[in-house]
């Protein structure tokens, strides 16, 4: 178990140049002891990288790995006695899970009573008791996918367990079952898990702390109710979600927001949006509501269409050139196609994003203190 | 009720006359030879299963067998273990790797009587490179001379000209393991050595069975090389199957003899054959099938 520092920029090229050339930025970052996270992001964005950076499978370009203080960017994923799991289950075909699992204590000469001893605990642990004698080869992908796991859960120094898209090749109504473990071993075990996915239900579910990454960066690093209420980037607020956050063109004209030549009244302190002029409102489907016409906080907008998703209907709506989508309760009828009707869109959830597309300062403090506390 | 268009037979037609004309009536003359004492073109005997029993008592041929056999398994324990080590040993990327692959390919692409025309100048003592430094070395070297120098050449001028092919299908399927294995090996700390044993092998069985096919029939039906080199000789220390049947055929022209052995001959690479697969296989899915029971 360890805490993990990390402060470094990789690029798989030599000499790079422009942002483009790096898979990662630089970037600054502590993982806890005993905290699991997950690194969240659309393909490509280096959430991979930079988990191999973590373990030690690549060495980063520039800047240092700590674990508990201690250099370790030199050493091999051996050395810094981490565990990974890849995205397909690695098993050795010809031996059996419990010659599987004994593997790595093998290789570091672990007398073969203590072997037994961890080997029978971590089966039990993860449910392959019975398979022991069985050859890895035969078995369905998510018992695969555990004995990769079991295999760095032997090791009783391990200091993380780092996951790579673990449950990709799992069917779907094992995915649960297999995540509810790993939340049950991170519990028994205390250990520094990092788990890399692009699929957010997966990240929120699992994670104490969601590192959102775009392009090399990472966006934003929070806990699921950080990321929902609060997105400190457009890139979280839409990528977040189900769908994602709703982001309308919008500026101060003095009396209040401007959307789409209509004014919306506000409780954001007006110094901070008249200062931005020109900027960007966020509002997550899920708080735009139908209200009365004339609503000071809303905007008269033409239904495009209403989808029923099953445990939500899915509105879609349009004013100008801006579109808004809207979850509404599913036993309500909702307008039909073509009307014309009023969304609120401006209240305590709603954030503001400059030109930068970064989250404008405060533009809610009752909402900062509660998200902060 | 199902109904039944016996028409469709008609649409596999083609293919039956095809694989007739070339593969089944051209077999079913080699039957035909091989129960007939041809005498002349006009006088024909039956004589049912007189060949094959002279075929089978002839001390030459049984010789011939038991050299192709121990040639033949020689070239395995060879090529195999040597092609693996080649594979093993090539880079994996690069210009490096694409120099390698046409390097290795290229006594792949020279013809067999080549090959043999190629071994028999390198040998000899007086004007090849490998025979005269064998002799300044004051090794007593003659393929034409001595029958074990003669077996040995033809073995390595095999392993020389057909181990590129075992190590061109083991490098691709080396290059087919994901790196997760490699990476999965490293983190669990095992050696150089654990990572062939449990990842490489196993991995390579596929390839591994079709190599060890691919290079038994060929060596089975080995003839140019040895032709070309000694001419089956000195004695008949290199005078494989074909090379016999083709004295018997073309030399002697005793058709009748010749067929029942080429019968016999293909019998013998078909059984052979199919118990190396076989067993190959099972020592990949007993491994399998030791999981529904273990």
């Amino acid at each position: 178990m360890a805490r993990i520092e990390l402060d470094l920029a990789h690029a798989y090229k030599p000499a790079p140049r422009s942002d483009d050339d790096y898979a990662l930025l630089p970037l600054k970052m502590d993982f806890e002891d005993g905290g699991a996270y997950a690194l969240l992001g659309p393909s490509g964005c280096g959430k991979t990288t930079l988990l191999n950076a973590i373990s030690g499978l690549i060495k980063p370009s520039q800047g240092s790995v700590k674990f508990d203080g201690k250099d370790v960017t030199a050493l091999t994923p051996q050395q810094r006695n981490i565990a990974q799991v890849f995205q397909f289950p690695v098993i050795y075909d010809t031996m059996t899970v419990a010659e599987n699992l004994a593997f790595p204590l093998k290789n570091r000469r672990v007398p073969a009573e203590r072997i037994k001893q961890r080997v029978g605990q971590i089966a039990e642990m993860l449910e392959l008791s019975g398979q022991l004698g069985q050859r890895a080869a035969g078995l369905a992908a998510d018992a695969k996918q555990k004995i990769s796991l079991g295999r760095g859960l032997v090791r009783e120094d391990v200091k993380a367990v780092l996951f790579d898209e673990p449950l990709t090749v799992i069917d779907p109504h094992l995915k649960w079952q297999l995540r509810r473990k790993l939340k049950q071993i991170h519990h028994e075990l205390k250990l520094t898990l990092v788990y890399v996915t692009h699929d957010q239900v997966e990240a929120l579910t699992f994670a104490d702390q969601v590192v959102v990454m775009e392009r090399g960066r990472t966006v934003q690093v929070g806990s699921a109710d950080e990321l929902f209420e609060r997105p400190t980037h457009t890139f979280v607020g839409h990528f977040i979600g189900s769908p994602g956050m709703n982001f309308l063109k919008a500026r101060w004209n003095g009396r209040g927001i401007e959307v789409a030549g209509h004014t919306l009244s506000t409780q954001t302190s007006p110094a901070l949006l008249a200062a931005a002029a020109d900027f960007t409102l966020g509002v997550r489907p899920e708080y735009v509501s139908l209200v009365e016409s004339g609503d000071p906080t809303a905007l008269p907008v033409e239904v495009t269409q209403l989808q029923d998703v099953g445990t939500y209907k899915l509105l879609t709506a349009r004013i100008g050139n801006e579109i808004l989508r809207v979850r509404l309760d599913p036993h309500l009828a909702g307008p039909e196609r073509g009307a014309q009707v009023w969304l609120k869109v401006t209240g305590a959830h709603t954030c503001y994003y400059g030109a930068d597309q970064r989250l404008l300062a405060d533009a809610n403090p009752a909402l900062a203190a509660r998200v902060n506390a | 009720m199902k109904t039944v268009n016996q028409k469709a037979w008609l649409l596999i037609l083609p293919v039956v006359v095809c694989v007739a004309f070339s593969a089944i009536l051209p077999l079913m003359t080699v039957v035909n030879y091989s129960v007939q004492d041809i005498i002349s073109p006009e006088r024909r005997v039956f004589v049912g299963t007189e060949w094959f029993k002279a075929v089978m008592r002839d001390d030459d041929l049984q010789g011939a067998l038991w050299r192709q056999i121990g040639f033949s398994f020689s070239v395995l324990l060879v090529e195999i273990p040597l092609g693996i080590a080649l594979a093993l040993s090539m880079p994996a990327k690069g210009w490096q790797a694409s120099a390698v692959l046409v390097i290795v390919a290229i006594s792949l692409l020279i013809p067999w009587n080549v090959v043999g025309t190629i071994w028999q100048i390198y040998g000899r003592t007086d004007i090849g490179l490998l025979g005269a430094t064998l002799e300044k070395l004051g090794i007593d070297y003659s393929y034409t001379g001595n029958s074990i120098d003669a077996w040995l050449t033809v073995l390595v001028m095999d392993v020389w000209h057909w181990t590129p092919l075992v190590a061109l299908l083991c490098y691709a399927g080396l290059r087919a393991i994901p790196d997760a294995y490699y990476q999965a090996a490293s983190i669990d700390g095992a050696s150089k050595f654990a990572v062939f044993r449990y990842i490489q092998l196993p991995k390579l069985r596929g390839v591994l069975v079709i190599a060890v096919l691919l290079r038994f029939m060929d060596s089975f039906m080995i003839y140019t090389e040895p032709f070309v080199l000694t001419g089956g000789g000195p004695g008949n220390a290199t005078t494989f199957l074909s090379q016999y049947l083709t004295q018997k055929a073309v030399g002697q022209f005793d058709l009748g003899p010749a067929a029942a052995f080429s019968l016999i001959y293909f019998l013998i690479i078909l059984l052979l054959s199919f118990v190396l697969y076989n067993w190959m296989l099972r020592v990949g899915t007993a491994e399998k099938a030791g999981g529904t029971h273990g």
